[in-house]
């Protein structure tokens, strides 16, 4: 997918949200789809079991408008956290130009989260995609629980983020970090249009 | 270091906390070295100090084109010393500094502490002083406020005027506000810009970057802003320089002051990012390709540009070599459409890279500007045999070549095929090229190639320039006009280029094998424009001419007594010159394949035995059974179309 289209005028941002089954991936995107005017909403896609977990994944698609002349969409995917959805969550990464990985800051979900961390380099892996050269954030959702249920930023920060990625804590139910994290993911992103040698 | 000429005084705005600066400002550059010196000017950071100095720079200059100016800052200034010290050429140095008319010197603040620069600065200004050269020092805060400096050295700075530039108060916020977006072609609505010059503040720099942020959102989604937007756009922004002027930073994370980043906040932040981050040269090309599609010519190689993914070194000499092009592409499509405007249409004139075709379709428009074929000039008047039965054309023929396009115009010849019209159409039309003064065009052409070269013209959508072709000419000589019958289109073109040529008293020549009257299918425009000349008739070669046409094809041929040949020959009839060169060259080459010499027993052996029937016969047979069929009443001229003519029968 071409990032920044200079002949249409069009930047087109592919961002996936990664993560471990029930971290919040969704509800990231159902907060952003909350605050997002009537006008510039697309419509969102969630295919979603019976029991809120998302099936295959969930597609919002936000029109940012016109951006120093250019028409600037962002397409948010979140891929299905289960073990089990293995091939969804390639096709979904494929093509993605940010990940955003939603960790789970509960205590006892932590090796999930880092399971899911390693599946997602090995995904990227897969692709052939440096997992090193390509924009992520990491997201340290449910940061609003009790704090005897949870771990802090800092422990969080060294169990997943060995990478030092920017980092932000959140609580995507009531919103407090969701924009934060899309603005950081956006950032990188956008940053790397000028970067020599980028995609 | 260059003065930069985007600061003048001109687009510096002036207001409480800066009038006295700009004033004195002022004085030094409209009398440098006399009123203030040396000007010391201080204020915080960004607040206009070196625009000042520019603005002085460039006013001096403007009034002094020898005035040698510098400006430095205190960093170059030390590195420059310690170069020559390095190069042992301290005294040229100083020598150097003592040949500038203005010396301005920024951030001054940074002598602290050294010792050395202090020393040479005070040498300099004591020189520079004494000789009447103005020095102008900017710096973030009075000498006074400059640690670490020698005492002598402070004196020194003080001897002149100091002055400061305060933080801009409320109106004068708003008056730059005002100027920069007036300067970057961004109109807000009322209200708007007085809303962003209420927040306070302490920095010209950081006053213009919370502007910028409100035009990169007034160009998201085109709605204009309402001065309550002001306060959501710059977000938790204002608090923050409201807070510190050095600006505190944006809060990154959840639970910063001021409650999570909303959508709108960060749809600006995105178009600040995109703006820092969307390449500038790839803009510049992306724009250039709009702006030349808009035009309406190919892109191709600046899209080819486009999809490099580092900035190619010389992309502006591409973008300027692509206009270039495209200039010489308008040069070329004018050039070819005042041969033919149809060539307008040419896609090779709509793309830079095909230059080359473009330069051909001009190159053959050209070469289709040319003038229709000449005479051919194997056929001469002085060739050409005179006799009873054509002397009247011949005759008609001179008097044309004598005053072209007067006495008779259009001379019209008629005579059956052969009898040498071509020859005499030639020949009149090379003697009418030597008495226009022999660098003119005359057309001789037949009416088939007239009209081939019509149909071709009608067929590419050039008849426009064909008809050029036409009437740049100065004569016209047409064979075989009998074709033309029948032919409407060919019949009103010709109609339309004999006017044009008859009007401007060019000469006209026709050659048919029969006279204007009888030529059937011809308009009666074109024939009676065709008779209102003179028609002349030229006869099937009279004995006279046979024997003189014999004798002349025969000397060429080695034979037994010629002349009788001749002689003999010419008593035969016939009906065209043609036939006469026809029976020469039977009789020649059956005595070649006998093997006997060329003599009159030979030719009339040769020709008497079975060739008198036929000869003396046919012309008598012909004309019993022309007379029979030339009468209209027996005759079917217009067949009518076959399909509706069998229908009919059918029915």
């Amino acid at each position: 997918m071409s990032l920044v289209n200079y002949a249409t005028r069009e930047i087109t941002c592919k961002i996936v949200y990664y993560g471990p089954g029930r971290s919040g991936k969704t509800t990231n995107l159902h907060y952003i789809y909350g605050q997002v005017p009537e006008d510039r909403k697309g419509k969102m896609v969630s295919l979603a079991t019976q029991t809120d977990r998302t099936l295959f994944f969930d597609f919002l698609p936000l029109d940012l408008g016109s951006i120093s002349g250019f028409t600037t969409k962002f397409q948010l995917y979140t891929v299905p956290g289960q073990v089990y959805y293995q091939t969804t969550r390639k096709l979904v990464l494929q093509g993605a130009d940010g990940v955003v990985f939603v960790a789970d800051s509960q205590a006892r979900q932590l090796d999930e989260n880092i399971e899911s961390f390693q599946d997602l380099h090995a995904n990227l892996a897969d692709q052939g995609v440096d997992a090193r050269a390509i924009p992520l954030v990491i997201q340290y959702n449910k940061q609003d629980l009790p704090k005897d249920l949870i771990l802090g930023e800092p422990e969080l920060r060294d169990a997943i983020n060995f990478r030092g990625v920017p980092d932000f804590s959140a609580d995507a139910l009531h919103g407090p970090g969701v924009f934060e994290t899309l603005r950081g993911i956006s950032e990188l992103v956008l940053k790397r249009l000028s970067t020599p040698g980028a995609k | 270091m260059q003065v930069d000429a985007r600061h003048r005084f001109d687009n510096f705005i002036v207001g409480s906390a800066n009038r006295l600066a700009v004033a004195a400002a002022r004085a030094v550059a409209e009398s440098p070295g006399s009123t203030y010196n040396p000007l010391f000017v201080y204020s915080s950071s960004g607040l206009g100090k070196t625009h000042l100095m520019g603005a002085i720079g460039n006013l001096v200059q403007q009034r002094s084109r020898e005035a040698v100016i510098e400006y430095v800052t205190l960093d170059d200034f030390v590195e420059q010393l310690h170069a020559a010290v390095a190069a042992g050429e301290s005294e040229r140095f100083k020598q150097r500094y003592q040949r500038i008319d203005l010396l301005m010197v920024d951030d001054v603040q940074f002598l602290t502490g050294r010792r050395e620069t202090q020393s040479e600065m005070l040498r300099l200004l004591n020189a520079m002083q004494g000789s009447g050269n103005q020095i102008v020092m900017a710096s973030d805060r009075p000498p006074s406020d400059i640690s670490d400096v020698d005492e002598r050295l402070i004196t020194r700075l003080s001897g002149g005027l100091i002055v400061d530039i305060a933080s801009p108060d409320f109106e004068t916020r708003v008056a730059i506000l005002r100027a920069k977006s007036d300067e970057r072609g961004i109109r807000f609505r009322p209200g708007v810009i007085e809303e962003l010059g209420r927040l306070e503040f302490t920095n010209v720099r950081e006053l213009q970057g919370a502007l910028n942020r409100l035009i990169a959102f007034q160009t998201l989604g085109g709605d204009q802003l309402q001065a309550e937007d002001v306060h959501t756009v710059l977000g938790d922004l204002p608090e923050a320089q409201r807070a510190s002027a050095g600006g505190a930073k944006p809060a990154a994370l959840a639970g910063a002051p001021g409650g999570p980043l909303d959508f709108q906040s960060f749809l600006s932040d995105i178009a600040t990012a995109v703006t820092t981050h969307v390449e500038s040269w790839k803009l510049r090309v992306a724009e250039a390709i709009a702006y030349w599609n808009g035009e309406g010519y190919r892109t191709g190689a600046l899209d080819r540009l486009l999809e490099e993914t580092t900035q190619p070194p010389h992309y502006e000499a591409v973008l300027r070599g692509y206009a270039a092009f495209v200039e010489r592409l308008k040069a070329l499509e004018s050039q070819a459409t005042g041969i033919d405007s149809a060539l307008g249409a040419n896609e090779a004139f709509r793309d830079p890279e095909r230059l080359q075709e473009a330069e051909a379709v001009v190159q053959r428009a050209l070469s289709g500007a040319t003038p229709p074929p000449g005479p051919s000039s194997a056929f001469t008047r002085a060739g050409y045999e005179v006799g009873h039965s054509n002397q009247l054309a011949v005759r008609a023929a001179d008097a044309v070549v004598e005053t072209p396009g007067q006495k008779y115009n259009p001379l019209f010849v008629h005579g059956p095929s052969g009898v040498g019209k071509t020859h005499l159409l030639h020949a009149l039309a090379n003697e009418l090229v030597r008495a226009l003064g022999g660098n003119v065009v005359v057309a001789c052409v037949g009416a088939q190639q007239f009209m081939d070269e019509l149909i071709a013209a009608i067929q590419e959508d050039t008849v426009d320039r064909w008809r050029q072709r036409y009437r740049r000419i100065e004569g016209l000589v047409i064979d075989d006009i009998q074709f033309v019958a029948s032919k409407e289109r060919t019949q009103d073109e010709l109609f339309h280029v004999f006017n044009a040529l008859h009007s401007a008293g060019k000469q006209l020549v026709f050659a048919s094998d029969r006279p204007p009257r009888d030529l059937d299918g011809l308009e009666d425009r074109l024939r009676s424009r065709f008779e209102g000349g003179l028609v002349v008739e030229m006869q099937s070669p009279d004995r006279a001419l046979r024997e003189r046409l014999y004798a002349r094809y025969l000397a060429s041929v080695a034979s037994e007594d010629p002349e009788a040949i001749a002689a003999f020959l010419a008593e035969r009839p016939v009906s065209s010159v043609r036939e006469i060169m026809g029976t020469v060259n039977r009789v020649v080459a059956s005595a070649d394949t006998s093997g006997v010499p060329l003599s009159l027993a030979f030719a009339r052996a040769e020709l008497e035995p079975s060739g008198r029937s036929t000869h003396q016969d046919a012309p008598v047979m012909k004309a019993e059974v022309d007379a029979f069929f030339v009468d209209d009443e027996k005759i079917v001229w217009e067949w009518e179309e076959m399909g509706s003519r069998l229908i009919e029968e059918f029915k």
